[in-house]
């Protein structure tokens, strides 16, 4: 899919709660080698919300910081977009919270979406057509989770929290999105039901068949409507549940070590669900050049993809300012807890406050 | 009784075959096997298929017409064979005693297993399911937990080192390099096995068969028949049963099994062979123990010594006697009721001479064995090079 008038991204930031937890220290509770594991999934530490942190004050600080970074005001935003699979509301959006609290309301119009990790680039698509057709000026995408594990699940040991937000306009670009396409398919590969408090997965069949395949698919087609190869790109970002599964895939798509290191953050913060490839996708802006190339492909369980051909522009150079943290920056402030100030935090203690 | 011939083989690639379901695996390994022996549907007399749990595993029952009518062979009698994981191995037995008696001439013996439909806990509780239920699993003992048990007794009683089980799966995995149908194509050196993740002591995770999606099929004929086929036969010399107690702890000792021992007695002397004359064998590697405990009972060594004789290359690929040459239970693959006839198939490949870089040099006589649960129920099949 190519949209007629130029269109891309014109500011983005993340955020990142500052509370760690090792694998280890997960294992040890539940009489696994939690070191062993941390290291076949490739993690060191997942990030953990404290008690009052929740998808919607994580969507807040990154639209805020975001808006400061390319001095966007509220009312500019004509269009909010909150994808998460941890909206704290079942019925009420979060999209409205946010835009209430960055001064985005009324004139405007909001919605949440869902699309397991997928949801936060579903935003980048819904916002491109809305900008390019000219129905609004700017319009935010904003993926964020604040993920569930169930206590000892293989997914304890990677679901973490963190979001960042992007400002899609036509005008004054950092980045043009040049392409983007997706691939969806009905599989069955994770899911939580209504009421359900932690998400079910298919184990083994949530990679060939689900992660590997979709990626894989969507993203060959983007390099072939493109007519891209791999060394086209300068940087690449692909979907990072764990840090095994992104290395390989790349590594079959033909993309090297190198390429999807600036934006594989899951090694440090774990799987922030619909804020990885958003928050990815930001690790990387960060450290780009004008004319500069990324190639980022998010995918979400259920299952599908959306895949982005990005050039970076001129305009990089101007937003760059010391006022909004990089997203290194961000993951840099970190404070390690144990697995009992860990279930505090993550409400696991039953009768607790 | 006459004599009997295999003559058309076919089986699916083993692995997780997410888009294949149960009725596609018989299938597609029933039609490989009918064509291979170039016998038409109307031919056959009889169906048997060896497959373990599909009630479980896939919640349904009645699988043997299910997948004769989903090929089309709807006129077709079709029974299914359970024993565990020698459910494959018992089917196999059916069909040969039913054209040895002379009651059916062109027989169809298949074997499927779908596994990974159902999350892998579950999975592995289903495996377990076919120990002692009342006895054994209501108290929390796993498949896993039990052949950890035979594995410390090996250890305990005559020495047998974790680097001696380790060795099984490194050989194992080294074979099934060479089989372009084996689950985990890939050799893996030793320290994998030996710092893979805790199982159940002292067996990790790659001492233990991976959960497969698998289907196995072979025709067999009476011997006098097989010039009017184009299939090259290999003949089937003996076959022998053998049983045990259900529970382990039932058993007099459990660093042998004694329905491997008694089947293969009475295989070895159906077949008036004996194990020196075996080339290659077959055996039920569902974990690296089990091949140790299986080459002694078998008497290719002596009880005790095969941990030894692993470690010193007497089992290895064109060595004393070459074991689990297709990668076996743990490198092949386990789509438990498919089994038994993935290893009749690896016989039939081997006496044909048609196994590539795996073949074992002038193999005459093949052996195979299938065990149900953790020794209750064993059989034994000798297969011989097809000479006019």
């Amino acid at each position: 899919m190519k949209t007629e008038e130029k269109v891309g991204i014109k500011s983005y930031a993340g955020y990142v709660p500052r509370y760690r937890i090792k694998p280890k220290e997960i294992g040890e509770v539940w009489g696994k080698d939690g070191e062993n594991m941390g290291k076949g999934l490739r993690i060191n530490s997942k990030s953990v919300p404290s008690p009052d942190e929740d998808v919607i004050t994580i969507a807040t600080q990154a639209a805020r910081w975001a808006m400061e970074r390319a001095r966007i005001k509220g009312i500019d935003i004509g269009a909010i977009y909150v994808g998460s699979e941890s909206h704290p509301y079942a019925v009420k959006p979060t999209a409205t919270i946010v835009g209430a609290a960055i001064g985005a309301t009324p004139l405007m119009t909001a919605a949440d979406y869902e699309f397991a990790c997928k949801a936060g680039t579903a935003g980048f698509q819904t916002c491109m057509g809305l900008v390019s057709s000219g129905m609004i000026k700017n319009g935010m995408a904003i993926g964020a989770d604040t993920s569930q594990g169930a206590p000892g699940d293989a997914l304890e040991y990677s679901a973490a929290a963190g979001g960042a937000a992007y400002i899609i306009g036509t005008e004054d670009i950092l980045a043009e999105i040049k392409h983007t396409c997706s691939f969806t398919t009905d599989t069955p590969d994770f899911w939580r039901r209504e009421g359900q408090k932690y998400p079910s997965h298919g184990g083994r069949f949530t990679g060939k068949p689900a992660y590997f395949k979709h990626i894989t698919e969507c993203t060959n087609n983007l390099m072939e409507e493109s007519e891209t190869v791999p060394d086209d790109y300068d940087y690449a970002v692909f979907h990072q549940p764990n840090g095994k599964f992104p290395a390989k895939v790349a590594k079959k798509l033909g993309f090297s070590k190198e390429q999807i290191d600036p934006g594989l953050l899951v090694t440090r913060i774990g799987n922030t669900y619909s804020g990885a490839v958003p928050l990815g996708l930001a690790a990387t802006l960060d450290q780009t050049e004008p004319g500069d190339r990324i190639l980022v492909t998010a995918y979400g369980s259920g299952a599908g993809c959306d895949s982005f051909d990005i050039e970076v522009t001129e305009n990089i150079k101007k937003i760059k300012n010391d006022e909004v943290p990089t997203i290194q920056e961000v993951i840099s402030d970190e404070e390690f807890i144990p697995y009992s100030i860990y279930a505090k935090f993550r409400r696991k203690i039953e009768g607790g406050h | 009784m006459r004599d009997v011939a295999i003559i058309g083989i076919g089986e699916t690639q083993i692995g997780e075959l997410w888009d294949k379901s149960l009725r596609e695996l018989g299938i597609e390994a029933g039609l490989k096997a009918i064509r291979d022996a170039g016998v038409s549907g109307e031919e056959v007399d009889m169906l048997y298929v060896g497959n373990m749990s599909a009630g479980k595993l896939i919640n349904q029952e009645h699988v043997a017409p299910m997948i004769a009518d989903y090929a089309g062979l709807d006129d077709v009698p079709a029974v299914r064979i359970e024993s565990g994981g020698a459910s494959g191995g018992m089917a196999l037995a059916e069909g040969y005693i039913s054209v040895a008696s002379g009651l059916d001439d062109i027989v169809v013996v298949g074997g499927a297993e779908k596994m990974t439909d159902v999350n892998d806990e579950e999975a592995k509780k289903i495996l377990s399911s076919t120990a002692d239920q009342e006895w054994e699993t209501v108290c929390g003992a796993t498949f896993d937990s039990l052949h950890a048990m035979m594995a410390r007794y090996h250890m305990n009683k005559y020495g047998t080192t974790k680097e001696q089980l380790a060795e099984v799966i490194v050989k194992n995995h080294s074979n099934a390099s060479k089989n372009p149908n084996a689950q985990y194509p890939r050799e893996i050196p030793k320290n994998f096995v030996m710092n893979a993740p805790m199982v159940s002591d002292p067996l990790g995770m790659f001492d233990c068969a991976p959960l497969s999606d698998g289907g196995a099929a072979v025709v067999l004929c009476p011997a006098e028949y097989v010039d009017s086929y184009k299939g090259e036969p290999v003949k089937i010399l003996g076959a022998g049963h053998g049983a045990d107690h259900i529970a382990l702890h039932d058993r007099r000792e459990i660093g042998s099994m004694k329905a491997t021992r008694i089947a293969a007695e009475k295989a070895f002397e159906h077949s008036k062979i004996s194990p020196k004359d075996i080339d290659l064998a077959e055996v039920h590697d569902n974990y690296s123990i089990s091949e140790i405990v299986a080459i002694e009972d078998l008497g290719f060594f002596k009880k005790g010594e095969g941990g030894q004789a692993t470690e010193d290359g007497r089992t290895a690929l064109n060595s004393e006697v070459s074991i689990n040459t297709s990668g076996g239970l743990k490198a092949k693959g386990q789509p438990v009721g498919a089994v038994g006839i993935n290893q009749a198939i690896e016989a039939t490949i081997q006496l044909r001479g048609d196994a590539g870089d795996r073949q074992v040099e002038d193999a005459r006589y093949g052996l195979t064995h299938n065990v149900g649960g953790t020794g209750a129920s064993a059989v034994v099949h000798i297969f011989e090079r097809w000479s006019e």
